[in-house]
């Protein structure tokens, strides 16, 4: 079959999908974008968390069919997303930053740093620097689901307590950081929101 | 044909260079690869992608033991979009086994399984689907046969040898073909040491199979090259050690397997071993097209080893002033059905079955079987994990009936610089076991009963049973444990244990940049960060780029025992000072006229220039370096180790102790037996923090997987057909943000002035001392014996099995 959806802002297809497949492996092996974690591929363990018209999802769980016509975000397209939200939609946000790029935003972009020190050069969303700069990543197999989990909090409680930290990132499984540095990563990540209001 | 024009693979690594820091050892810098690991751009082994690619599938066997009498591949070799199905019949070279230290693993069993989930046979398709669907339609006649599944099975006269006329290197001295291993240490008179005793505890102990659960999947990407070769994508622990088990099973030499280190999601262990590297390569050689591999996490489960399952057998007394008198033991650890890494886990158990404690008299005996369970190896920690376990709850008895405090008692008798290990080896750097626990011990406790302070504002989410809301507070009862453990650091017992590391330094665009390459597994342990570090440190320079990690350069070792930062940290800066003298060498010849510090004083590269040590600046290491390369590939080893004696155990079979102790305050709710765990504090040397967020991070890591260990994970195999009973994540737990506690974290760093910078290796000893200390908590709150990991509610509530 042929689904149609939007990834990122982009309006994307594919073609020849087997209706058996998961939205995970439409992105992973057909769109070429592997982002998204194919840790468990039964709901399980969070990474490969995706924005499906807005809501976090489990896209391995999610059938590629049932995407038609929908807007989807995934890590590849969470630091447009942030942008955008900050941009066009602040303290809240559109699904995939489909409703098009204000003039600010296309004045900011610039082409991802090599290097990750360099959270300033621009390209990254305050979440993503905040995970590099807490230690929050070491293999970082589980990241990308956090990642956009983590950020779906932020933008709907921007001054979460640790208890709801946890909650909110209860459904992603990490094996490497015993999960400390991921809960600075979110505090640090909210104090320089707040700081930046 | 399609080969010669066959082109990189997507997700192939490439050079990261990290040139925004300074920093050096010793400095918090972040991670070179962190941007593109948060961008989602990171390519891990299961992102590999190639144009013409086939997918590959493994059937494994339903069955725990059986004789295969019959396979039938002739409906899966008929679907469409099938492009090969290989069994044992198809193996290419004389050699068809493999194995880490004794080569008895089958690549595809040879008309007999010895365990559930071994590899049979193998498909090659157009669709990952349609690659299991033929799997499925492979037709094996199965003749099952008796179940080894224990040490009365293993031992017992009539039991059937898992390996019949084992020939390796362990089988001469092992009192039954069952028994992979076995090492005794024998020291001072335990039975006459134990005359003196006061008290008597004795103890016996189970400890639960773990697993590694790293996230990424067993997987990789194997491309067939024109030379007859084969190019391999692959996440492992230690590039060489594959590529020596894999070129023999292809039928190839060595240089035309060329393997490069994919993106790995994590480790533990659980990638020491052979996965999915030789059928992947078996199929692109076969079909002549690129084949990946990705295990899905049912298959991961039966795709590595996991950690050993043990019984723990103690006897210790001590007289009524508190001093151990003497330790006997037996530790059977079960193998599984292949060796992997049971030897030296046997090697560790033993070795380090006595703690960090001084006791003269010991009687001890580690042995590992072989049965028809899951085959056992590699975990972070091995064998040192099981026996802190059961040694610390053994301390707290003994303190019990002694009536002493329990961190008092363990102070007492704790060790340090210049006690003598029942190996008869001296502990020689220093070992602040007294101190460890002093320092967990004087922390501040968490608040008690926090729900009664905040009344009607009390947070569910804080007590046990969190959100399901099973309790007020009623019912819950506080407990604090204690715990220390040791272990050792690098490759032991007489292994040639060394690293590699080639440097390169020359002028780009102006600038100096230093070149790493090594063949060190990345698995997220940040040694490419301290790669970056050293360095800087050794050679001045700003930007430094690490090379991927392949086997175009000499081995580097394996990504465990603690050893990496130890080891391939150790050979960058024994190569960087190589490439220093040759860079101040040359430095000398352009500019050696024009200051005489050039020949007397002790030069320096710092901040892009050649130094004296009293900070003159005398040249730029740019207009030094100008048009001229340094590139240097040097070895480095540690200090040489010796074999155990097979009869008393005797020798300096260890490179470095390493220690760390913890304290568990834990929240049970006693009527239905969910357990909370509050805090878990922790302190450990690690000699020099070379970076103190990466260092920080691996100890509260560790520790989380000994709390695991605790109260959640164990792969349960059914002891009647020994066949895995919960291979998944709905099944087979782990802990989620939720059920981690707060982890402070006191790390003292003091010198070993054997190691690189005085460093010791840290990652495994957290996970040692974690799951007593919390064992030793939940005993405390329920007054329960709790003998067995994990605990499980109904151990609490006494209403189950």
């Amino acid at each position: 079959m042929r689904v149609n959806f939007t990834v990122n802002g982009r309006k994307q297809e594919a073609d020849d999908v087997w209706e058996g497949e998961s939205l995970l492996y439409v992105l992973r092996e057909r769109m070429g974008l592997p982002g998204s974690k194919n840790a468990c591929e039964q709901g399980e363990c969070g990474s490969c968390t995706v924005r499906l018209d807005g809501v976090p999802v489990c896209s391995c769980l999610v059938a590629a069919g049932q995407v038609e016509g929908r807007e989807v975000v995934t890590v590849e397209g969470l630091a447009d997303y942030a942008a955008h939200r900050t941009d066009a939609h602040p303290g809240g946000g559109c699904a995939s930053g489909a409703c098009g790029t204000s003039v600010d935003a296309a004045k900011r972009w610039q082409a991802k740093p090599q290097d990750g020190q360099t959270g300033e050069a621009g390209g990254l969303s305050p979440i993503q620097q905040a995970f590099i700069d807490a230690g929050a990543v070491q293999c970082g197999f589980c990241t990308p689901g956090l990642l956009v989990a983590a950020d779906e909090l932020l933008e709907r409680n921007a001054e979460p307590s640790d208890a709801d930290i946890r909650e909110a990132l209860s459904g992603n499984l990490c094996r490497c950081t015993g999960y400390e540095k991921i809960l600075d990563a979110v505090r640090l990540a909210a104090a320089r929101q707040e700081e930046a209001v | 044909m399609a080969q010669n024009t066959r082109t990189t693979p997507a997700g192939t690594p490439t050079n990261v260079t990290q040139n925004h820091t300074k920093g050096g050892i010793g400095e918090s810098t972040l991670r070179p690869d962190g941007t593109l690991k948060v961008t989602g751009e990171f390519a891990y082994s299961s992102d590999m992608w190639h144009e013409d690619m086939l997918w590959g599938q493994t059937l494994r066997s339903t069955v725990a033991h059986a004789l295969i009498e019959n396979i039938d591949i002739s409906e899966a070799v008929a679907m469409p979009g099938v492009y090969a199905v290989l069994t044992y019949d198809d193996l290419p070279a004389k050699m068809k086994n493999y194995g880490l230290e004794i080569q008895d693993t089958p690549v595809l069993a040879n008309g007999r399984v010895r365990h559930h989930g071994e590899p049979v046979a193998l498909v090659a398709a157009d669709h990952p689907e349609t690659a299991r669907r033929a799997a499925a339609k492979i037709k094996i006649d199965y003749k099952e046969l008796p179940l080894v599944t224990d040490e009365a099975s293993a031992l017992a006269p009539d039991a059937p040898l898992i390996h019949e006329g084992r020939d390796d290197h362990h089988s001469g001295h092992v009192p039954h073909p069952n028994i992979v291993h076995r090492q005794p240490i024998i020291r001072g008179n335990a039975d006459e040491a134990a005359k003196r005793a006061d008290v008597i505890v004795k103890g016996e102990y189970t400890f639960g199979m773990q697993d590694q659960a790293f996230l990424g999947p067993e997987s990789g990407l194997a491309v067939p090259a024109e030379d007859g070769g084969v190019d391999l994508y692959v996440a492992t622990q230690w590039l060489h050690s594959d590529l020596q088990q894999i070129a023999p099973v292809l039928g190839l030499p060595p240089e035309k397997v060329r393997m490069t280190l994919s993106g790995v999601g994590g480790a533990f262990g659980g990638r020491e071993d052979i996965s999915m590297q030789i059928h992947a390569c078996l199929l692109a050689l076969r079909t002549g097209k690129p084949v990946k591999i990705v295990y899905n996490r049912f298959e991961s489960f039966f795709g590595h080893v996991h950690r050993h399952p043990a019984k723990l057998y103690y006897e210790h007394g001590a007289t009524k002033d508190g001093k151990i008198t003497h330790m006997k033991c037996k530790i059977v650890l079960d193998g599984g059905a292949y060796a992997s890494a049971s030897p030296a886990v046997v090697g560790n158990a033993s070795s380090l079955s006595v703690g960090p404690y001084v006791i003269d008299d010991v009687d001890i005996e580690a042995i590992a079987l072989y049965s028809n369970n899951p085959p056992c190896g590699a975990m972070r920690g091995f064998g040192a994990v099981q026996a802190c376990f059961a040694y610390e709850a053994q301390m707290d008895k003994l303190a019990a009936k002694l009536g002493m405090d329990p961190v008092e008692f363990r102070q007492l008798n704790a060790m340090e610089q210049g006690t003598i290990m029942p190996t008869g080896q001296v502990v020689d750097s220093p070992a602040p076991v007294a101190e460890l626990l002093r320092r967990v011990k004087a922390r501040p406790l968490p608040p008690e009963q926090q729900w009664l302070a905040a009344g009607e504002e009390a947070d569910v989410r804080a007590l046990p049973g969190g959100l399901s809301n099973t309790t007020h507070g009623e019912g819950v009862v506080r407990g604090i444990g204690y715990a220390v453990g040791i272990k050792n650091v690098g490759f032991s017992e007489g292994f040639d244990d060394y690293s590699t590391a080639r440097v390169r330094l020359e002028v780009i665009n102006g600038e100096p940049v230093a070149m790493v390459h090594t063949a060190m597994a990345e698995v997220g342990q940040g040694g490419v960060t301290v790669h970056a570090q050293i360095a800087r440190t050794e050679l001045g320079v700003t930007q430094v780029t690490i090379h991927p990690a392949d086997t175009q350069v000499g081995s580097a070792g394996s990504t465990s025992a603690s050893r990496q930062t130890y080891m391939t940290g150790g050979a960058v800066k024994n190569t960087c000072e190589a490439v220093r003298a040759k860079a101040l060498e040359l430095g000398r010849r352009k500019f050696g006229s024009y200051h005489p510090a050039w020949a007397t004083a002790e030069l320096l590269l710092e901040g892009g220039k050649v130094v004296t040590d009293g900070g003159e600046v005398l040249a730029d290491l740019a207009d030094v370096l100008e048009g001229e390369a340094i590139d240097e590939e040097l070895e480095f080893r540690h200090r040489p180790t010796q074999a155990f004696d097979l009869v008393t155990g005797q020798g300096n079979g260890h490179v470095q102790y390493t220690f760390a102790a913890h304290r568990a305050v834990v929240e049970v709710d006693t009527e239905l037996g969910l357990v909370k765990v509050v805090e878990l504090a922790t302190a450990q040397d690690v000699g020099k923090a070379l970076n103190m967020l990466s260092v920080v991070g691996q100890i509260q890591g560790g520790t989380t997987q000994g709390l695991g260990v605790a109260v959640m994970e164990e792969i349960i195999v059914d002891p009647k057909t020994a066949k895995v009973r919960n291979p998944s994540f709905t099944d087979y737990l782990i802990p989620t943000i939720l059920d981690t506690p707060t982890i402070p974290v006191d790390v003292l760093e003091l010198a070993d002035p054997n190691a690189p910078y005085g460093l010791r290796g840290l990652g495994e000893a957290p996970t040692l001392s974690s799951t007593p200390a919390v064992l030793a908590a939940i005993r405390a709150a329920t007054g329960l014996e709790l003998n067995k990991t994990p605990v499980r509610p109904e151990h609490l509530t006494g209403t189950g099995a």
